[in-house]
């Protein structure tokens, strides 16, 4: 199974990708515990079945505004693309800004084919400075991926500045989280089928009363 | 003609970025025709001009500067990148056309767009959302009023027709060569396929993988409708060039026109831009080895047309282009890409070509 995340952080390091990594790492080791718990022959089982890839989109930044101007994606572009379409989970993480995911995080999904998350197993989270900002996910984040078609698990993950200083529940949130992402790919409907659509059946389809 | 190589043009009236000039409409349509013009006298085979209607673009009138053109040419194809199949009342497309073609001598064809405009939809009546099924449609009703002397039609898009009989009829009973222009759409490619009609594909903004699985779906299709086998489909690709004869003087004396372009200007740079789509700045050599490559990616085709003279590159230097393709490059072109060339791959289509075919 492929798990790809996508972070928008912008400082190296930065805590958008701290909290991508813990999700990663926990949804990686729910999949696990998943198939454990399903398959009879547990010894052929293990973690590494899951193959992850992050893109962190800083590196990409030019490359998607030169994908709003010439209307095609540059070869890293495409590349980040297509381990995203091809996921069997995404996890999706951005930074707060101005009470809302960031515009670069948009952006990368503005420029991705709408069609590539349907269905797609999908765990939000954010970061910000202050706990205020965290229902950006349910206000903007969770809408967005909605219209995109995507399967979002029901726990969206927040982290504030305070939270890496406690132990005040983001480990909970982080594991609920993942083991759901990991349900839902474990459970994954199969991608719809793209066909054409043979000449005779669009001409015909125009002949009908619309 | 194995292989017709052309010029086509998308009328568009930019200010030159180097001296900040920017050309009157007048100016621009008398550039245009110049440029045809030194086409035919370059020893290339077809001149394509766009339909637009909103500014800076000034072609809206496809067949009067065709006409034109074609009174002071006698060897030049001229056709069209593209005629708006969407808002054009095909009625008048039909009449238009064949008109043209009797007074061109039968050296006229047309390539059919939707066009990238959304306003332009609105502004004759029509809705964008309905794009393809106007394409289908009302490309559907051409090709009857093309082929049927008298033609009773009812559609949803346009007033029924009874007894209709769209005049001139297309010289020598041969209707024009139609390409099918599309640069994302699997319908009009499979459009193009069941009319065993030509598609194009118009490469240039970008890059080669998107175009290689559109040409392969129209050559799959082309040969389920019976039409040939797949390398027998009729391709026509698209090109982007500047040339000096040393290629740093071709990549100094375009810069400012690239990055300042309204399709791509201000976004990536032009060495980006080059590795990932068909333009080409170089020497006449660059410029031929990198068309070369196009038939490695899309198989033989059948037409080749390079975009010359946008983003306000003056009309001088457009005339310059033209002859060093006329002189350097396509004669080239023509000798490489009949060498291994299957018998079985056809020559493009012409006006004698298609009359040849319906006596035969």
């Amino acid at each position: 199974m492929k798990l790809v995340a996508v972070s928008a952080g912008l400082t190296q390091p930065s805590s958008t990708r701290l909290l991508t990594d813990r999700l990663v790492e926990a949804t990686v080791r729910a999949v696990g515990d998943e198939v454990n718990v399903e398959e009879v022959n547990v010894g052929e089982v293990n973690v590494e079945e899951v193959e992850v890839e992050v893109v962190e989109l800083r590196d990409l930044a030019t490359d998607i505004a030169n994908n709003f101007v010439t209307g095609f994606a540059g070869r890293a572009l495409r590349a980040a693309q297509e381990a995203v379409t091809s996921a069997d989970g995404l996890i999706a993480v951005t930074p707060i800004f101005t009470a809302s995911y960031s515009g670069l995080f948009k952006s990368f999904f503005d420029v991705l084919d709408p069609e590539s998350l349907e269905a797609k197993p999908t765990l939000i989270a954010a970061t910000g400075g202050t706990p205020r900002h965290s229902l950006a996910l349910e206000h903007a984040l969770r809408p967005m991926f909605a219209y995109l078609h995507a399967v979002v698990a029901p726990t969206a993950v927040y982290a504030a500045a305070e939270d890496w200083g406690n132990d005040d529940g983001l480990p909970d949130r982080v594991r609920r989280a993942a083991t759901e992402l990991a349900g839902l790919m474990r459970h994954r409907a199969p991608a719809r089928e793209e066909r054409l659509v043979p000449f005779a059946e669009q001409l015909a389809a125009l002949t009908r009363e619309p | 003609m194995k292989v017709q190589f052309g010029i086509f043009s998308v009328g568009d009236v930019t200010t030159d970025p180097t001296d900040g000039r920017t050309p009157t409409e007048h100016e621009r349509i008398k550039a245009m025709v110049a440029i045809a013009l030194k086409a035919e006298e370059a020893g290339l085979d077809v001149f394509a001009t766009g339909e637009h209607h909103n500014p800076p673009f000034v072609p809206s009138s496809p067949t009067t500067m065709l006409g034109y053109i074609a009174a002071r040419t006698s060897r030049l194809i001229l056709s069209t990148a593209t005629t708006l199949i969407t808002t054009n009342d095909p009625v008048k497309i039909a009449e238009d056309y064949a008109m043209l073609q009797h007074l061109a001598d039968g050296r006229v064809d047309l390539m059919m767009g939707r066009g990238n405009t959304g306003p332009v939809y609105p502004w004759f009546g029509q809705d964008i959302r309905q794009g393809v099924p106007l394409a289908i449609e009302n490309y559907a009703l051409l090709h009857k009023l093309w082929r049927e002397d008298v033609v009773d039609w009812k559609g949803r898009f346009r007033t029924p027709l009874q007894g209709f009989t769209s005049t001139p009829r297309p010289l020598d009973g041969v209707p024009p060569f139609v390409w099918h222009g599309s640069i994302r759409t699997p319908e009009i490619a499979e459009q193009a396929a069941f009319y065993g009609d030509g598609f194009f594909a118009n490469n240039i903004f970008w890059p080669k993988e998107h175009f290689q699985r559109l040409i392969e779906l129209y050559r799959e299709r082309y040969a389920h409708y019976g039409h040939g086998t797949p390398e027998q489909a009729i391709v026509g690709l698209g090109g982007q060039v500047f040339m000096r004869a040393k290629s740093q003087d071709a990549v100094r004396e375009f810069r400012p026109y690239f990055d300042n372009a309204p399709v791509y200007g201000h976004g990536p740079s032009l060495e980006d831009f080059t590795a990932e789509t068909p333009l080409t700045v170089g020497s006449p050599q660059e410029v031929i080895d990198k068309t070369l490559t196009f038939r490695d990616s899309f198989g033989d085709y059948q037409r080749q047309l390079f975009l010359m003279d946008h983003a306000g590159l003056p009309l001088k230097t457009v005339l310059e282009q033209i002859d060093i393709l006329g002189e350097e490059v396509v004669p080239v072109l023509r000798k490489e890409f009949a060498i291994g060339r299957p018998a079985n791959v056809p020559d493009a289509p012409t006006h004698l070509s298609r009359l040849g075919e319906k006596n035969s």
